[in-house]
């Protein structure tokens, strides 16, 4: 059995799974059933300033039949009163000393207040402090969450605050909603902190009713920008975290990354660990299915790693950043084309209506004895077996494929269409090199040309 | 409270309707095939893809007419497809996992349409040019509407006293409840189809005269009864279609025997056969002189009658009815064996001597297929195997006297969705060849 165990600033959990904060670890009821279930950790919901909460508060994104691809939400921080949540805080971290207890915080942007709130969560035997620095709604308009993780100065100076005062560790979750991630992490890092989490809520709008143009989830006859999470922001979250974990000031400093944003499943987690996570925090599929999701995260991730002969997560850790690339230091020369495996065709050609529409138009209908054939049939033609029988397959003309992977990505068929990698016929370049010793042919489209004919890249 | 009356029609619409949810699940399993094979084995080439997207995006005005457009009768060949042999049969989710349940889901389209009241197709602008349709059946339903979509003038002539053909008369209740047929009829009148009932070719509707009056004429005038077995007590055999007529349109009427045969081995012998076990036969039996893998029934349906708890005498001839006066008491029948192929490909039922046996029985019902249209010799048009011949535009020998539907299936299976398909074409070209001959 892999070892799943982690420690992250120091603080230990028996598995890297946390539940973020956020409504599933909103009281000592929760947090104490979510352990029972298995999970390693949880951060608490925000506590802090005095809020009031709003009814139709979480909105969600479907997609295709599959509901809830990303949930938005408007819930601020904890309305519960703050004692109340110190004292279940307490609690549960009796109860549960194996686990991870993070406090989630956010209060008035002052030092006295910070060192206030930082005093009673360490009261209660919490093991680390997150401050809340992603929020992008309702906290944000009072000078509070993403107000402060979009500017990288307020981050350095409200953890510089907080680290004075702390004695545990001190985690500084930050908001997606900014062009450059990297700034407010490097403010982090620069105002002292222990660790960072990543990545809050995007900015975002669910729906509009269409019966009667209100906002959905409608307040009121009113409606506004929430919080999006959940599967749907994954790909922005493994980009968010892949250029923290691989800029050189975050690297230097050595402070862990607790990795989160669409984490539904133990294939997810492995992806975020790869790229540089030290713990997971997890939220919408909670929200969705409840705590027993633990079970396959943490079976899932393990099996796996055994396959892998992976015996623990620190073997892995970062292990694809290496892999990260700008455009401009790939190699131009790597070639790989779309290959479609007939006998697993399912014949839906939908590969040819995206490629042919949409794409090079590089995949031709062959009919049974391989004549490239037209869509469509005869009007006086039915019956299962003559559309069956008769109906033509897909073929990839390799000589024209651009190996865009637009077909491999809508074909419906696990392993049917494949990208396969065919030897360069030209040296390897990037575009850095070129630009270098060619410099011509990035300003001038004759000068492309006459290269294009030099090295034989033929675009049709 | 009358107990009898409120137990459920064991004839009720066999499948329930797909609620929203199941509609929308399986909507949204559906691959959006490109040119797909759905549609392809379609007869009318219904783009199945795109009305089941339009049920997935909540466009469901926009799926019933995706439908309409290419099939008037959608509502109809939802209920009585054999969609295992067309549509469902093609899925490419078929080989590795189920198909999408095409034939459900556009009857939850076309019920939608319904429901609503929604008038979804259009008459065309007027042509002046006047076309007679003989039979209200599924192919002269659909020739109407597509005529009355062209502007043409069209005026129905059915010999019964209600539209719809085999959808009203002739279908099995709990594949087709009787109000689908009629309310096609009724949509097809609103497109301004002109309907005259009780009118018959021969008897009080003159064929000159609708040559005379009318531009063109198309005959989708079906096929007749059962054929007679010509077997001693023959008089005293219940004829299948009359009884699924009398549980369509008279249901409490129908009169079953207590140990039922049924000579026939087609869909209509298992929907005669179904009636007979759902209202009250103990034992049903399929008498039939070749085998189950010469029987004409559809898979499925085959599958269903067994389900239904029918059993089957294969290699079975009746040779006479047993009957102690006017009370039918048994059937005389012989065993056969099978010998050389026949025409049509299917092995010939030969007789074994001296294999007399009765089977004891209170009722016989046959279902051995329908006569050829008897009308070809008295108009004077040409035929195939008894069947009207037309040529690749639908008209027969006599200039623009087109046939579609059963009346000219001469090759392949009769089916709704074909005389559809049929009607649709014909319309098309009896359309070109209005048009041809007003100069324009």
């Amino acid at each position: 059995m892999a070892d799943l165990s982690t420690v992250f600033a120091g603080i230990k959990s028996p598995n890297p799974f946390w539940l973020a904060s956020a409504p599933p670890s909103n009281s000592g009821e929760q947090v104490h059933r979510a352990f029972e279930a298995g999970w390693g950790g949880a951060v608490w919901k925000t506590i802090g300033a005095p809020v009031l909460n709003v009814s139709n508060r979480y909105g969600a994104f479907h997609y295709g039949g599959q509901k809830m691809v990303g949930i938005n939400n408007v819930e601020l921080i904890s309305d519960r009163p703050l004692d109340v949540n110190l004292r279940e805080i307490a609690e549960v971290k009796r109860a549960w000393p194996d686990r991870a207890l993070i406090v989630s915080a956010m209060v008035e942007s002052n030092p006295d207040a910070w060192r206030q709130i930082v005093r009673q969560i360490e009261d209660t035997g919490a093991d680390g402090i997150e401050l809340n620095y992603g929020c992008p709604h309702g906290m944000s308009e009072r000078g509070m969450g993403s107000a402060v993780g979009q500017v990288p100065e307020y981050c350095e100076q409200i953890t510089s605050w907080v680290k004075n005062v702390a004695t545990i560790p001190v985690i500084v979750k930050l908001t997606p909603n900014i062009t450059n991630i990297v700034g407010p992490a490097r403010g982090a890092v620069a105002g002292g902190a222990d660790a960072i989490s990543l990545i809050n809520t995007l900015n975002s709008i669910t729906a509009v009713n269409l019966d009667n143009f209100e906002i959905s989830p409608n307040i009121g006859g009113k409606g506004g920008h929430g919080g999006f999470a959940g599967p749907a922001v994954k790909p922005i979250a493994l980009n968010m975290l892949a250029a923290v974990a691989s800029d050189e000031v975050i690297v230097r400093s050595g402070v862990p990354i607790s990795g989160m944003g669409g984490i539904s499943a133990w294939r997810d987690a492995a992806e975020f660990v790869l790229l540089g996570a030290s713990s997971l925090q997890v939220c919408t599929a909670v929200m969705h299915y409840g705590f027993r999701i633990i079970d396959d995260l943490c079976d899932g991730l393990s099996n796996w790693m055994d396959s892998k002969q992976i015996e623990s997560l620190n073997d892995i850790r970062g292990k694809s950043l290496s892999r990260l690339s700008a455009f401009q230091d790939l190699d131009l020369a790597f070639r790989a084309v779309a290959r479609i495996d007939q006998e697993k065709c399912i014949q839906c050609n939908l590969c040819y209506v995206a490629c042919n529409d949409t794409a090079h138009q590089c995949i031709d209908l062959h009919n049974a004895i391989g004549q490239v054939v037209p869509p469509g049939h005869d009007v006086r033609s039915n019956g299962k077996k003559e559309a069956t029988v008769n109906r033509p397959r897909p073929v990839v003309r390799e000589d024209d494929c651009v190996g865009c992977r637009l077909c491999h990505n809508v074909c419906p068929v696990e392993g049917c269409i494949e990208m396969v990698e065919l030897p360069p016929s030209r040296p390897a370049v990037t575009w850095s090199e070129l630009s270098h010793v060619r410099p011509d042919i990035t300003q001038d489209w004759d000068a492309m040309k006459r290269y294009r004919e030099e090295t034989g890249i033929h675009i049709h | 409270m009358d107990r009898e009356e409120v137990r459920p029609d064991p004839l009720a619409e066999l499948l329930p309707a797909l609620s929203d949810h199941e509609a929308t699940l399986e909507a949204n399993r559906c691959l959006f095939c490109f040119d797909a094979p759905c549609t392809h084995a379609c007869p009318t080439h219904i783009d199945v893809p795109n009305f089941i997207k339009k049920i997935a995006t909540g466009n469901l005005i926009g799926s019933a007419s995706t439908i309409l457009k290419s099939n008037l009768l959608g509502a109809t060949c939802a209920r009585v497809c054999p969609v295992q042999e067309l549509c469902e049969g093609a899925c490419v989710l078929g080989a590795e996992h189920r198909p999408i349940t095409v034939g459900r889901l556009q009857r939850y389209s076309m019920d939608f349409a319904s429901d609503k009241g929604l008038e979804l197709i259009r008459p065309g602008n007027p042509t002046g040019k006047r076309v007679a349709i003989v039979g209200s059946g599924a192919a002269g339903l659909s020739c109407a509407g597509e005529l009355r979509k062209l502007g043409h003038e069209v005026v129905v002539f059915d010999k019964r006293g209600l539209p719809g053909g085999l959808s009203t008369y002739g279908i099995i209740k709990l594949r087709e409840p009787i109000e689908v047929a009629l309310a096609e009829a009724d949509m097809i009148s609103s497109l301004g189809a002109h309907f005259e009932y009780e009118r018959e070719l021969g008897q009080n509707l003159d064929f000159k005269e609708l040559q005379a009056e009318f531009d063109a004429i198309f005959l989708a005038v079906g096929l007749g009864w059962t054929p007679r077995l010509g077997i001693p007590g023959e008089e005293l055999i219940v004829d299948g279609l009359a009884m699924i007529e009398q549980s369509k349109t008279d249901e409490k009427r129908v009169v079953v025997g207590d140990k039922v045969l049924v000579i026939g081995a087609g869909n209509t012998a298992v929907d005669c056969a179904t009636i007979a076990k759902r209202l009250g036969a103990r034992a049903v039996t399929m008498v039939y002189r070749r085998t189950e893998c010469e029987m004409s029934a559809y898979d499925h349906e085959y599958d269903f009658v067994k389900a239904e708890g029918v059993r089957f005498k294969f290699l079975t001839q009746p040779v006479a009815v047993l009957h102690d006066g006017e009370k039918v008491v048994g059937l005389e029948c012989r065993s056969m064996q099978l010998g050389e192929l026949d025409e049509s490909g299917r092995a010939t039922p030969v007789p074994i001597e001296g294999s007399e046996f009765i089977i004891e029985t209170d009722q016989i019902i046959k279902a051995i297929g329908q006569e050829k249209p008897a009308l070809a010799a008295l108009l004077g048009i040409d035929t195939i195997r008894g069947f009207l011949k037309v040529n690749e535009e639908f008209e027969t020998n006599l200039p623009n006297v087109f046939a579609g539907g059963d009346c000219i299936r001469a090759t392949g299976s009769a089916s709704t969705v074909m005389a559809v398909q049929d009607g649709k074409m014909a319309a098309d070209s009896i359309h070109k060849k209005l048009s041809l001959s007003s100069g324009g």
